[in-house]
């Protein structure tokens, strides 16, 4: 992880002020907190409240309801499994049994070594190629146990460094 | 002259291996001297061929599919480029022939995505090369009056799943003063099953902006935003692309295509809520709170976004759009049955061998869908089950696969059309474990506002469980029934109001899957 998703007071101030002047600014502040540091620090809900003219008990509120933001630092790597339908309807159920023995995690948690945070998602709109997984900004199709195993290996797989 | 070979970039094909197929055309292609122009166009939204690699040759476009990154060599070998499969030799097994003379795509009316895989997504002359933009310039010679009058005239209705005349909603908006008036498009696919908004933002972005700016020369509209769900990157950054090179080239901003015109367009993230696909919910969302549904009225033509006036329309209704202006009411209404004119995109998703998009007029059957284009499970094992319309609406069972797809036909037997999202189930089906879900989805995404649906939620997962293991199993059954009648009468919304659909269809058609002992019974 690279130092610029380290947060800092100033840095979450940045932020918020890119955006503070939108219609509405709370859910796109929200979104480029959590894009640059993989959460929303605790710390940035007094600054947005002040910003925005807002109580904290409200911008507390917002984060709460919305399944996609998240208060605790995620693992390297976020893989979202499809729980919906079309997905269901081509093994999803086992596929998330599968994911959760594998990596000895349940929903909304992280793999001791930090590298994976597994999360549930209704629907990624790739409901023809089921079942479908995220993995970060990727969307797969067709992905059995198999073929996850062999995501989170690649995953797991880091370039080795290069001392010169 | 290099041949021009397409290889789509949308989700689906990027998700079964599109890119590593157009890196290793290329660098195979450059390994053999063969001189080729690579366009990662759009899907044809044949999710099942995917990925669908398309050669031009003076004859139209040549189809190879499914292609995965190992078949490149062989198809090169074969003469893909420059030999017998661009004679159009079908000998090679991953050769299809001609793309349009597929039954698949042949047997299509593909009005709104007549488009989509023809382009590069991004390129607006490829847009104006293929009839883009002709709807704008005819909205451009006319009044606000006349476009609301044709739109009204075409019977286009909300595509999102209510079916309300979208030309109503327009002229509400149109006839209510005010300062400031929004057009929002509702671009919060949440319905599993359904990903025909997706293949029209990352395949044809131009299409829905095209349709959202003559909705704002319609009503008076000087601004809108795109409520696109966070669950598609890929289309986010094609919006945002698109919406950049329509502002330069002065199809979006301040004075439209010299008009005098303004319409102004944003993308705005939601975040992983179901809820906020409900109109009033997306409203809370944009301004930047929980998504709370309101209390209906005031209507949201009236006082919609930051209390003013605001069109909220699907993606698909706000697509349709162009077409009617640069074809006419008449001929989308020529098409259809009913009261439900136009056509209808159907998405065939979940078991199924053919899925995809499949455009069709309505009144074509379900059967006829999902034997004809989606050519029964891809499992191979009988089809059982059928949701149409989404996690709110019904299954089916085989007596009822006849029904034509009309949105008064389906509402007659307590079934919906939705958005259009068809999901095919085979036999290994358990439909208590379906209906299970369909509450404990409803429990996961209520926004909490209303009883009936926060609390009947809950209850519905853990009276299903009960029916499931056995206790009490008629007095469960009944109080079950009675629990889906007080979300249905006393919910603020449909979330609450139509989770009960696909349960108590469950019961009705599949009653024998609530008596199976469960597993570890």
């Amino acid at each position: 992880m690279s130092d610029s998703r380290e947060w800092t007071p100033q840095a979450i101030q940045a932020e918020i002020d890119a955006l503070k002047h939108k219609p509405g600014a709370l859910l796109p502040i929200l979104h480029a907190l959590q894009d640059r540091f993989g959460f929303i620090p605790e710390a940035a809900v007094p600054l947005i409240a002040d910003s925005l003219g807002q109580t904290r008990a409200e911008v507390h509120g917002v984060i709460g309801f919305y399944h996609h933001f998240r208060t605790a630092p995620p693992g390297r790597h976020v893989v979202q499994i499809c729980r919906a339908e079309a997905c269901q309807a081509m093994g999803a159920r086992p596929l998330e049994a599968h994911a959760k023995a594998s990596l000895g995690i349940d929903y909304h948690q992280t793999t001791v070594d930090r590298e994976v945070t597994l999360e549930a998602v209704y629907c990624l709109g790739n409901c023809a190629c089921g079942p479908a997984v995220r993995v970060d900004d990727r969307v797969l199709g067709r992905v059995d146990a198999e073929r996850f195993d062999a995501l989170i290996d690649e995953l797991q797989t880091r370039p080795l460094e290069v001392i010169a | 002259m290099s041949v021009r070979v397409f290889v789509p970039r949308d989700t689906t094909a990027l998700s079964l291996g599109a890119d590593a197929v157009a890196a290793r055309l290329e660098r195979e292609a450059r390994a053999r001297g063969l001189a080729l122009t690579l366009v990662r166009n759009g899907s044809r939204g044949a999710a099942w061929l995917e990925p669908l690699v398309e050669v031009e040759t003076a004859n139209g476009r040549l189809a190879f599919g499914p292609v995965i990154a190992e078949d490149i060599p062989g198809l090169l070998d074969a003469g893909l480029l420059d030999g017998d499969l661009l004679a159009g030799d079908t000998g090679h097994p991953l050769a299809l022939g001609p793309t349009e003379a597929l039954p698949w795509f042949a047997r299509q009316q593909r009005l709104t995505f007549a488009r989509i895989g023809l382009t590069d997504p991004l390129s607006i002359a490829d847009y104006l090369a293929h009839d883009g933009y002709r709807g704008l310039e005819t909205a451009l010679t006319r009044t606000p009056q006349e476009l609301v009058e044709e739109v009204k005239a075409s019977g286009l209705r909300g595509r999102g799943g209510a079916a309300f005349p979208t030309g109503i909603k327009w002229q509400t908006v149109l006839d209510t003063p005010a300062d400031q008036k929004y057009i929002v498009c509702n671009a919060d696919e949440g319905d599993s099953g359904t990903f025909a908004d997706r293949l029209a933002m990352e395949c044809d972005p131009y299409l829905l902006i095209e349709g959202m700016t003559i909705a704002g020369l319609a009503v008076g509209a000087t601004q809108g935003y795109i409520y696109l769900r966070s669950e598609y990157p890929l289309a986010k950054t094609i919006l945002d692309a698109a919406i950049a090179h329509a502002e330069a080239a002065g199809y979006l901003g301040d004075d439209i295509r010299g008009s005098g015109h303004a319409f102004h367009l944003e993308v705005r993230l939601g975040a992983g809520a179901y809820i906020c696909g409900e109109e009033t919910s997306l409203l809370e969302s944009l301004e930047g709170k929980r998504g709370l549904v309101r209390f209906k009225p005031p209507l949201p033509a009236i006082e919609g976004l930051f209390g003013r006036p605001t069109v909220v329309n699907n993606v698909l209704s706000l697509a349709a759009v162009p077409f009617i202006l640069a074809e006419g009411a008449q001929a989308y209404a020529d098409v259809g049955m009913g009261r439900s004119r136009g056509t209808l995109a159907l998405q065939l998703a979940g078991n199924v061998k053919r899925g995809g998009l499949v455009e069709l007029a309505f009144g074509a059957s379900l059967r006829t869908l999902m034997e004809e284009f989606g050519g029964g499970t891809a499992s191979g094992r009988p089809l059982r089950a059928v949701q149409v319309g989404g996690p709110l609406c019904a299954y089916l069972p085989e007596s009822q696969w006849d029904l034509p797809l009309d949105y008064e036909a389906f509402a007659e037997v307590g079934a919906g059309v939705g958005h259009g999202g068809v999901v095919m189930f085979d036999d290994s089906v358990d439909m208590a474990e379906q209906a299970r879900f369909s509450m404990e989805f409803c429990k996961t995404e209520s926004c909490g506002k209303c009883t009936p649906c926060r609390i009947g939620s809950t209850r519905g997962v853990e009276v299903i469980d009960r029916i499931r293991a056995g206790e009490n199993r008629a007095a469960n059954l009944a109080l079950l029934g009675e629990l889906c009648e007080t979300m249905e009468d006393g919910s603020l919304c449909a979330m609450g109001g139509m989770t009960p659909f696909p349960v108590r269809s469950a019961l009705t058609h599949f009653p024998d899957d609530f008596r199976r002992p469960v597993e570890g019974d």
